[in-house]
């Protein structure tokens, strides 16, 4: 039946991380990547936030899938997606009020994501239970480490500090905070990353 | 009277030039970063964009205030707004195929593409959030409208030179578009402090 039946769970989830990593490699769903980066706790909890969501729309939809009619499949999507960001949202404000102020509007707009369309078309609609639980944990996950990555360097070079708790006495690079230099540090750790797996690529 | 306009007008600049979408607000990153490639295809965008915005902006303020909060389902605009949006411009779509061929032609395209995006989403949730009137729900759209068109064209003429540069291998396409943002970001940064709203 499923057709990830070859495939083994472990390379489900290192797929998502690595080969198809959302932010680095496919360059989707990049708006909250600089939005929410300042500070690494906004960072961790969006990162969260979008895996809770992926996870849960995958897991609806392949229980659903054999009870959706073909031609209404992409409002059906949508609609299960808004359910679940609602979900996210409503629960966020109220256990997480500080950080919620700062990024309500970026975790309501999880649901224009294009990525968690793409999988719940491409994967969930097609697969079974386990695999899509798998597959959404994999491309959760990619997502949270690309935001933490993110949120690491430009808060630790940007405040000194981590978490908000101060690590170094100096700001060495305060323009990583600015707005602009979220642009500035997304697009030199995108080009770090091509330049790794280029040369991973090249060794085999 | 005055007041008022000079309030609509106050709204608008802040929108298009000092909370520009997409240059302090992050949004629409996607596909400001797909189709500003050719100068063509982003003034294209930018005109359907900013009607687009205008009307989904307009018929979600009148849902959220005759509809939702009599009814007391404000917690559902997420769900709400995502209809009204992918209706209207499936319904634009047909009715432009219908009667105006050649528009539909130059702008179709682009129509299908914009459906769910972030920013044409983010407008009426701004809006219903920050409880605007009509006509500066209306206004704070085609200031947004503006800014992103603004931010498009200013990009695609970058890009189009940028394609006759020498970039270093890793940072070709999407890497080298980023940096060229944030340095575009940090010009717009000269914006903040023009207006106190």
């Amino acid at each position: 039946m499923s057709q990830a039946g070859k495939i083994s769970y472990r390379e489900l989830v290192l797929n998502g991380i690595f080969k198809e990593n959302t932010i680095f490699k496919l360059a989707l769903s990049l708006c909250p990547s600089i939005a929410v980066t300042n500070n690494v706790r906004n960072g961790v909890l969006m990162g969260a936030a979008v895996l809770f969501v992926q996870v849960m729309v995958n897991i609806t939809i392949s229980l659903m899938r054999n009870l959706i009619h073909p031609r209404i499949r992409l409002p059906i999507f949508m609609l299960v997606i808004s359910g679940w960001v609602t979900v996210t949202d409503m629960s966020m404000a109220a256990f997480a009020p500080a950080a919620y102020k700062q990024m309500g509007l970026y975790i309501q707009l999880i649901v224009a994501f294009a990525s968690i369309l793409a999988r719940a078309e491409m994967f969930a609609s097609k697969n079974t239970f386990v695999p899509s639980m798998f597959d959404g944990i994999g491309m959760g996950a990619g997502f949270l480490l690309a935001l933490t990555v993110i949120s690491f360097f430009r808060e630790l070079l940007g405040k000194g500090s981590l978490w908000g708790y101060q690590i170094l006495n100096a700001k060495p690079l305060l323009i990583l905070v600015l707005p602009a230099g979220g642009f500035f540090a997304v697009g030199l750790l995108m080009g770090l990353f091509n330049w790794i797996s280029t040369k991973y690529e090249g060794r085999q | 009277m005055s007041t008022e306009f000079i309030r609509l007008f106050e709204l608008v600049i802040a929108a298009s030039l000092i909370n520009n979408f997409v240059f302090t607000r992050f949004l629409g990153l996607c596909i400001f970063f797909g189709v500003s490639k050719r100068m063509e295809t982003a003034v294209g965008m930018s005109i359907t964009f900013t009607s687009v915005m205008m009307v989904s902006a307009a018929l979600s303020w009148l849902v959220f205030t005759h509809v939702m909060v009599p009814l007391n389902i404000t917690f559902l605009k997420i769900i709400v707004f995502i209809g009204i949006v992918a209706g209207f411009v499936q319904a634009s779509d047909t009715i432009m195929r219908k009667v105006a061929r050649v528009l539909y032609y130059k702008l179709g395209i682009y129509l299908a593409l914009i459906s769910t995006n972030c920013i044409i989403l983010a407008v009426p949730l701004i809006n219903a959030g920050e409880r605007y009137t009509f006509f500066e729900s209306l206004a704070f759209a085609f200031g947004s409208g503006i800014g992103f068109s603004l931010a498009l064209i200013i990009m695609a003429s970058i890009r189009e030179k940028l394609e006759l540069a020498d970039v270093p291998e890793p940072f070709k396409g999407v890497p080298i578009a980023f940096i060229v943002t944030g340095l575009i970001a940090l010009a717009f940064t000269g914006f903040s402090g023009l207006i106190r709203i």
